[in-house]
C-alpha cells in the first residue's frame, strides 16, 4: 500500500478538504466549540482582562527529541499568555502544509497538540489549513492565536523591575535550544539531550497564587536567557547582575556547547520561565515553584542592581566581572 | 561529559590565589606585553572578565589567530565567485559566511538566492556532495592546524568513495610562520607568547622552538580555561624575570612535545606548505596549506578557473593593526561607530572569536 500523503486537493475548499478536517483536526480537537464548524468560534463571556497572543512555528526538525512542532506550537502559546499573567482560555491553529507531507506525520503532529492542549487545559477552538505545492513551504509550518483572562491583582510588565529584586529560573538552561541544534546536526551525545517544551501556565498559576505580586515574568525563547534579561533591564531602566556559578545548566548541554563554541545563556529554551521578584517574596515564591512539576529545579541566579541601568552582568567564577549583551544575528559555532 | 574536570580550572579562590602571587611577583616592574596568538583565548580572558583583573604590569595582546579575521578579501571574493556559480553549493563553517568581501558577504549571496550552507563538521560537506551528485559542492577550508586535519581527512573520504562532485578551496593558515613573521616586522614590542593549546596538541611544542630560541622570545602552551590562562601567565612572568627564553608546557592534559603524529601525517599526505595572504598582514611565505597534486580533483583552486580578481579594501579599516597587537579595537576610528556585530566593516568584528567582537561583547 502506497503511503498516504498531502495533496494539493487537501486544501482546496471542496471535498477532499472537508475530509481531512473530519478525520484528522475535528477529531483531535474534539469540544463543543470546535464542533459546529462554523466560520468563527462564538464563545461565552469571560470575567477579568483579555489578553491575545499569536505566534508561527517553523522549526526544522518538526520532530526532535522531547517534543515536536505541534506541541511546541501549543507550549509557545499557552507561555506568551501566562508570563503576561493570563490564564490561558482558548487557541486557534492555522496549518501551512507541503504537498506530499506523509499523513502519518501529520496525524502524529495534531495528536501531540491535542494532548498538549488537554494538558495546557485550554480549547482549540477555530483552525484553518492551506496546502502549498512541494517546495514552496518546509513541510509543515503553524500558527497559534491564543485568548486568556488576567486577574484584576495581577500586574506583570517587563518595566517592573527593581533594584533589590532577585532574578529566578525554573530549572536548566539550553535545552531545547541543544535538542534541536544535535538533531538536526546529527550530533550523537551518549544520552540524547532532550528540550524542555511545556505549557508554563500551572506552574505560573502557582506562582502567582503564592505572590501576586510578582514584578515581572518572561519566557526566555529564541536569543536565550541573556537576551531576555537585557529586554528587562532595558525596560526597567536597572542593572541585572548574574552569578555564574548559580546558572543551572546541565552537564550535557554545556559539553556541546563549549565543543561548538556557544554560549548556553543566548540558547533557545521552551519550557522556562525568568521571575523578577522582591527579594522579600522570593523565597515564597521559590518554594511554590519547586513544588510544581515544571519548576522543581528552580533556583535564584542572580539580582536587579542600580548600576549600569540597561546592561546584564555576569559574576564570573573565577570573580571577574563581563558584559552579558544582546544576541546579535544568529549564535553560530566557532571553528577553531 | 566531563564538566567536573572543567569546573576544576574555574575554581574561584584558586584563582584568586594564583593573581596574588601574580601580583606580588610584578610589583613594581614595568609593564610587560604578552601575545594570546589564538582567538579562543582573547574570548576565554573576556568571558572570564580575567583582563580587568590582571595586575597593570602584565598586559595582554591579542594577535592573529583567529582564523576567520585573517582571512584576506581577496579569499572572501573568491568563496563568493564560487556561490554565484548556479551548479555550485558552497560549504563552510559559522562565521565565515557573514566576513564581508569587496562587495557582500556568502550570507548576503544567500539571500540573493546562492546555494551557501553552513556545516559544522567538514564530512558533512562530502554528505551533502554524495546527496546532490549533479551539483559541484566546494566547501571553504579555513583554520589552523587543528581544523585542517579534519579537512584532509574528508578529501581523503571522498578520494576512497570515489566521490567526483566534491572539492576544497583551501584557505588554511598554520600558526609558527606567522608568529616569525609578526617578529620579524619591527612595530611590535612583545615579551612573549601565549601559544594555543589546541593547534599544539597537533603540532606539538616543538614547533615553537625556533621562535623561543631564534627571537629569544618566551612561548607557554596554555589551556583555555582561566585558570590555564592565569597559570601560563605566570610563567611567561617567571621566564621573563629569570632571563629565560624556553618552550613550556602549561596544557599538560593535552599537549606533548611532539604532537599527534596521525594528525600530522594526513596533513602531510593531502597539503603542502605553500604562501599564503593574510588580511592586513599581506602575504606570509609558507604559511599556507595547498593541496598536493596528487590530490588535484579535490582542489577547488584547480577544477574551476578563478578569474583574476581586484579587491577593493575599505580604507578606514584597521583589522590589519588590530590582527598585529599594534592597536587596540577601541583606537579604530570605525569601532562601535559604524563597524558592530550587526553590520562589520571588518572580519575581527564578525567572528565569534575576533578581537574586535570580543572588545564590542564584553565591554562596556
Ligand atoms: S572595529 Fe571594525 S573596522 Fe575597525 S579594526 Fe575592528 S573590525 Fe576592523
Amino acid at each position: 500500500m502506497r503511503e498516504e500523503t498531502i495533496q494539493l486537493d487537501h486544501g482546496s475548499g471542496g471535498r477532499a478538504m472537508h475530509a481531512l478536517v473530519e478525520r484528522v483536526f475535528a477529531r483531535a480537537f474534539a469540544n463543543d466549540f470546535l464542533q459546529e464548524l462554523n466560520d468563527s468560534a462564538i464563545l461565552p463571556p469571560a470575567s477579568g482582562r483579555l489578553a491575545m497572543t499569536t505566534d508561527s512555528y517553523v522549526v526544522d526538525p518538526i520532530v526532535f527529541p522531547g517534543g515536536d512542532i505541534g506541541s511546541l506550537a501549543v507550549h509557545g502559546t499557552v507561555n506568551d499568555l501566562a508570563v503576561s499573567g493570563a490564564r490561558p482560555l482558548y487557541l486557534t491553529a492555522g496549518f501551512v502544509l507541503e504537498e506530499g507531507l506523509p499523513m502519518a506525520v501529520l496525524d502524529r503532529i495534531v495528536s501531540s497538540m491535542a494532548e498538549a492542549a488537554r494538558e495546557a487545559s485550554v480549547l482549540i477552538v477555530a483552525g484553518d489549513t492551506k496546502v502549498v505545492p512541494r517546495g514552496k513551504a518546509d513541510k509543515i509550518f503553524i500558527n497559534t492565536a491564543g485568548i486568556g483572562v488576567v486577574r484584576d491583582d495581577v500586574r506583570l510588565g517587563g518595566g517592573n523591575a527593581r533594584p533589590g529584586d532577585v532574578v529566578l529560573i525554573n530549572g536548566t538552561i539550553g535545552d531545547h535550544g541543544m535538542a534541536v541544534l544535535c538533531r538536526r546536526e546529527g550530533i550523537a551525545m551518549e544520552s540524547e539531550i532532550l528540550s524542555d517544551s511545556a505549557s508554563l501556565n500551572h506552574l505560573i498559576e502557582a506562582m502567582l497564587g503564592a505572590f501576586p505580586g510578582i514584578h515581572v515574568l518572561r519566557d526566555p525563547t529564541r536569543g536565550g536567557v541573556a537576551t531576555t534579561l537585557n529586554e528587562i533591564a532595558c525596560q526597567s531602566g536597572v542593572g541585572i547582575r548574574l552569578h555564574e556559578e548559580a546558572l543551572p545548566v546541565r552537564e550535557d548541554v554545556a559539553g556541546v556547547c563549549e565543543l561548538l563554541g556557544l554560549d548556553p545563556l543566548y540558547v533557545a529554551n521552551e519550557g522556562k520561565v525568568l521571575a523578577v521578584v522582591p527579594a522579600e517574596s522570593a523565597d515564597v515564591v521559590l518554594e511554590a515553584m519547586r513544588r510544581s512539576p515544571r519548576g522543581r529545579d528552580a533556583c535564584r541566579i542572580g539580582e536587579v542592581v542600580a548600576e549600569e541601568p540597561g546592561r546584564v552582568f555576569l559574576r564570573t567564577r573565577i570573580g571577574g566581572h563581563r558584559l552579558l549583551d544582546m544576541l546579535r544575528g544568529e549564535q553560530l559555532p566557532r571553528i577553531c | 561529559m566531563a564538566l567536573r574536570y572543567v569546573d576544576e580550572f574555574r575554581d574561584g579562590g584558586l584563582a584568586a590565589k594564583i593573581l596574588l602571587r601574580l601580583k606580588k611577583t610584578v610589583h613594581g616592574l614595568e609593564p610587560m606585553h604578552f601575545m594570546e596568538i589564538c582567538g579562543t583565548h582573547t574570548v576565554a580572558v573576556f568571558r572570564s572578565g580575567l583582563r580587568d583583573m590582571l595586575p597593570e604590569a602584565v598586559r595582554l595582546v591579542s594577535g592573529p589567530g583567529c582564523p576567520v579575521c585573517v582571512t584576506a578579501d581577496e579569499d572572501i571574493d573568491r568563496a563568493i565567485w564560487f556561490a554565484r556559480r548556479p551548479e555550485v553549493i558552497v560549504t563552510s563553517f559559522g562565521d565565515l559566511l557573514r566576513v564581508p568581501g569587496s562587495e557582500s558577504s556568502l550570507l548576503e549571496e544567500r539571500s540573493r538566492g546562492a546555494d551557501v550552507r553552513m556545516v559544522y563538521a567538514s564530512y558533512e560537506a562530502v554528505k551533502i556532495a554524495q546527496d546532490h551528485p549533479d551539483r559541484e559542492v566546494v566547501f571553504i577550508g579555513i583554520g589552523f592546524e587543528t581544523t585542517a586535519p579534519t579537512v584532509a581527512a574528508a578529501i581523503r573520504q571522498a578520494a576512497a568513495q570515489g566521490i567526483d562532485n566534491f572539492s576544497v578551496f583551501s584557505v588554511h593558515k598554520l600558526l609558527p610562520p606567522v608568529m616569525r613573521a609578526l617578529l620579524d616586522s619591527d612595530s611590535l614590542r612583545l615579551d612573549g607568547f601565549l601559544c594555543p593549546g589546541h593547534v599544539t596538541t597537533v603540532i606539538g611544542a616543538r614547533a615553537y622552538e625556533e621562535v623561543a630560541r631564534g627571537y629569544g622570545m618566551p612561548c607557554v602552551v596554555t589551556g583555555f580555561e582561566p585558570l590555564d590562562i592565569l597559570q601560563g601567565l605566570s610563567m611567561l612572568v617567571d621566564q621573563k624575570r629569570s632571563g629565560r627564553h624556553d618552550v613550556e608546557i602549561q596544557y599538560r592534559r593535552g599537549v606533548t612535545w611532539e604532537g599527534n603524529p596521525a594528525a600530522q601525517k594526513l596533513l602531510e599526505e593531502i597539503f603542502e606548505p605553500a604562501d599564503a595572504a593574510w588580511r592586513g598582514l599581506g602575504s606570509i611565505p609558507g604559511s599556507g596549506l595547498a593541496i598536493r597534486s596528487a590530490y588535484a580533483d579535490y582542489d577547488a583552486a584547480r577544477r574551476f578557473s578563478i578569474p583574476e580578481i581586484r579587491v577593493r579594501e575599505n580604507p578606514a579599516c584597521r583589522c590589519g593593526d588590530v590582527l598585529r597587537g599594534v592597536i587596540r579595537p577601541p583606537e579604530c576610528p570605525l569601532f562601535r561607530k559604524v563597524c558592530r556585530p550587526q553590520t562589520p566593516k571588518g572580519p575581527c568584528m564578525v567572528s565569534s572569536e575576533g578581537t574586535c567582537g570580543a572588545y564590542y561583547r564584553y565591554t562596556s
